[in-house]
């Protein structure tokens, strides 16, 4: 029997195809893949190589030039079904519902309002994007109140506080300690460089009068962050994914994922320029904002689907959290073990430390504490100063 | 479509007809996607776990095209002079001390020019060019590889452009240990490689393990796919299977035993935390499972 898709699409005459091409096009696109004119065409070329009776060989050829990430592949594989059976699904609310269903950005929207929610609570009128907070504000502040907040306790802050320290926030940069890489580019010393030698005598007739050189580029490594968003750490969370979102737009290769319950990469969210835009995307994707932990399960997730991609090179891993377990630990060691010797540096931010006598007695705490190469409080402005200062230096 | 060795595969069938004549067993999707990078003339972007065949896929086109397979490995720090050409400096500048007051040699002439795989596969005889592991490369090399994988030819500032008479066959994998850029994967067709079902790898061990009985292929495949379904940190490949079940064969086993399991685990997997996990009542449970099942 022929199906509805089929008979269109095997219709004589380019013009068939092509409608329906571009039909299919404008679902994909709906369902949030990146589908431009260009793969468009090259789908109209793939069809003419292939057998459009048949319908494993339609789809895998559309899919080879239209899906280019693996996380992609499931929703092609459903909208083609849809499609297939029929092409009018576009117009038709319960197919896109179906596909919705499925993208990831679409996930849990309910649930997801509560970041922004979150993000918005005890807020001034937001000041505009990308610009120092209103100027009374500063001007108020006098040397001894800059002093003040910058010891102050992001906890312990006021809505107009918090606002002066994410203007702080977005001044700091994170140079971390760099990395010798193989690369090479020119320089006054370091080697010589034969090619450029040769080239540059060139100007002088072929005698060669001074020496080009270069050296080894230094880089600094990748850094992936995993920031723990349940109810204990809401406070920092909101000041801290500030300062992420800073970092991953002062530097190249940041990672960033959150967790509370389940994981959550917001990598490719924070990379928007504007920090409000966002997070209002993050809301959408995050589910577990402000609830219970489950540090063990994140990061043995962290550890399987993620850590051979993003650790290699050298990454340092910043984990940000209380340490404070809803399983009881299970499970913690092990991951925290695997994450220490999966990556170059392992860094634990943790609020509580800032408190004098702070003791590792919560089962979370005690669990990890042996596997990370460094331990740091993170809870105000200069505790980040702090952290920053120490990623700078050469170590290892 | 005709170039010189073998001619490109005209259909899906004949392509997947290719490959296994090469001694690869790929499934529909794949073969598809491989028939339409010869037919496109684009390169292909083979994406997938360790271990699923990726790097295979290269040689058996190479062998079944009749056509030489140009290798470039990629690794952190590769530059242009390690992958595409480098300027011959100690022969440029004995040239120069040769002509020593005559007349200036043309010392940017082709001659004085050293070719790596990237600039072999597009100035040599018709190839196929594998860039293995393109993950391992940084990012800077990757805007290297654009104009190679957009048009198939390279410029040398000194020399002019180099474009390819015939196209290679391009073949770039990775493991997905970083991302590799957009940029990349839309000049490509992409192909997830994953594990094979039972089926498909019950037929690549007859092809690859033949001295292994049906019988022991059968149980190995079955102990391997229910291994795929559990929560290791590395799951086995094609390969792993291979080997396992040649070194099975290799201990005179005729079927799957615990005892045999237990001691060759470290060929199955390969970190400590995975096989300390399987070993003893979990894969003797597996061993009952994978007997039954087979």
């Amino acid at each position: 029997m022929r199906e509805a898709g089929l008979a269109l699409l095997a219709k004589r005459g380019g013009g068939a195809i092509g409608v329906n091409l571009l039909a299919f096009a404008r679902l994909l696109r709906r369902a949030g893949l990146p589908i431009g004119a260009g793969e468009v065409m090259a789908a109209t070329q793939a069809l003419t190589f292939i057998d459009l009776g048949e319908k494993r060989q339609v789809q895998a050829a559309l899919r080879a030039v239209l899906v280019n990430r693996h996380e992609h592949t499931e929703l092609f594989d459903s909208a083609f079904a849809i499609f297939w059976r029929d092409p009018e699904a576009g117009r038709h609310a319960a197919a896109m519902a179906l596909l919705d269903g499925l993208k990831p950005e679409e996930k849990q929207r309910p649930g997801g309002r509560r970041l922004a929610d979150a993000m918005a609570r005890d807020r001034p009128p937001p000041p505009a994007p990308e610009q120092p907070p209103p100027q009374p504000v500063d001007a108020a502040l006098s040397v001894s109140e800059r002093e003040r907040l910058q010891a102050m306790d992001f906890e312990a802050m006021s809505a107009v506080e918090i606002a002066f320290a994410r203007a702080e926030i977005r001044k700091l940069h994170l140079p971390l300690d760099e990395r010798r890489t193989r690369r090479l580019r020119p320089s006054g010393g370091g080697q010589v460089d034969l090619r450029a030698t040769l080239r540059r005598s060139l100007r002088t007739g072929g005698e060669i009068v001074t020496l080009a050189r270069r050296r080894r580029i230094t880089r600094p490594p990748p850094l992936v962050a995993i920031c723990d968003i349940s109810g204990s750490m809401a406070r920092y969370a909101q000041v801290l994914l500030h300062f992420l979102h800073a970092v991953t737009n002062d530097r190249d290769r940041v990672a960033t994922f959150l967790f509370g319950t389940r994981l959550t990469n917001i990598t490719r969210q924070l990379k928007h320029r504007d920090a409000e835009a966002s997070f209002e995307m993050i809301a959408h994707l995050v589910p577990d904002w402000s609830g219970g932990t489950r540090i063990g399960e994140a990061l043995e997730r962290f550890n399987h689907d993620w850590g051979r991609r993003v650790l290699g090179q050298g990454a340092v891993v910043l984990l940000i959290t209380d340490g404070l377990d809803r399983d009881g630990a299970a499970g913690l060691a092990e991951a925290t073990e695997r994450l220490q010797r999966s990556c170059r540096r392992l860094i634990w931010l943790n609020p509580l430390l800032r408190f004098d006598g702070f003791q590792p007695k919560s089962q979370g705490i005690r669990a990890m504490l042996p596997h990370v190469h460094e331990f740091r409080p993170v809870h105000n402005l200069n505790s980040l100063r702090a952290l920053i200062e120490a990623l700078s230096g050469r170590t290892r | 479509m005709s170039v010189s060795g073998t001619r490109f595969p005209g259909s899906v069938a004949d392509a997947g007809a290719l490959l296994a004549a090469g001694g690869y067993v790929a499934d529909q999707g794949l073969a598809t996607t491989v028939h339409l990078a010869l037919a496109m003339q684009r390169p292909l972007f083979l994406e997938g776990e360790p271990g699923t065949g990726k790097t295979e896929i290269a040689r058996v086109l190479s062998a079944g095209l009749g056509r030489p397979l140009v290798r470039l490995q990629c690794y952190d720090g590769l530059d242009l002079s390690a992958a595409a050409y480098e300027w011959d400096a100690a022969k440029q500048l004995m040239a120069i001390r040769l002509a020593e007051g005559g007349k200036p040699p043309d010392i940017y002439a082709r001659e004085y020019l050293r070719e790596r795989p990237l600039l072999a596969a597009i100035s040599g005889p018709p190839s196929v060019l594998l860039i293995d592991e393109l993950d391992r490369a940084d990012e800077p090399f990757e805007a290297f590889l654009l104009e190679l994988l957009g048009d198939f030819q390279l410029t040398i500032p000194e020399l002019g452009t180099i474009r390819a008479v015939t196209p290679p066959v391009v073949i770039i994998t990775s493991n997905r240990t970083r991302e590799v850029h957009d940029a990349i994967r839309r000049r490509c067709l992409y192909q997830w490689v994953d594990y094979p079902d039972a089926a498909r790898e019950r037929a690549i061990l007859a092809l690859r393990a033949p001295g292994v009985s049906a019988k022991l292929s059968a149980q190995v495949v079955a102990f391997v796919q229910k291994v795929r379904g559990g929560d290791y940190f590395k799951l086995p490949g094609v390969a792993e299977t291979i080997d396992w079940a040649n070194a099975l064969n290799a201990l005179d086993a005729t079927e799957l035993e615990p005892a045999a399991v237990d001691s060759t685990l470290g060929v199955l997997l390969k970190y400590q935390d995975d096989i300390a996990k399987l070993r003893g009542a979990e894969a003797a449970r597996l061993v009952d499972e994978a007997r039954s099942a087979a």
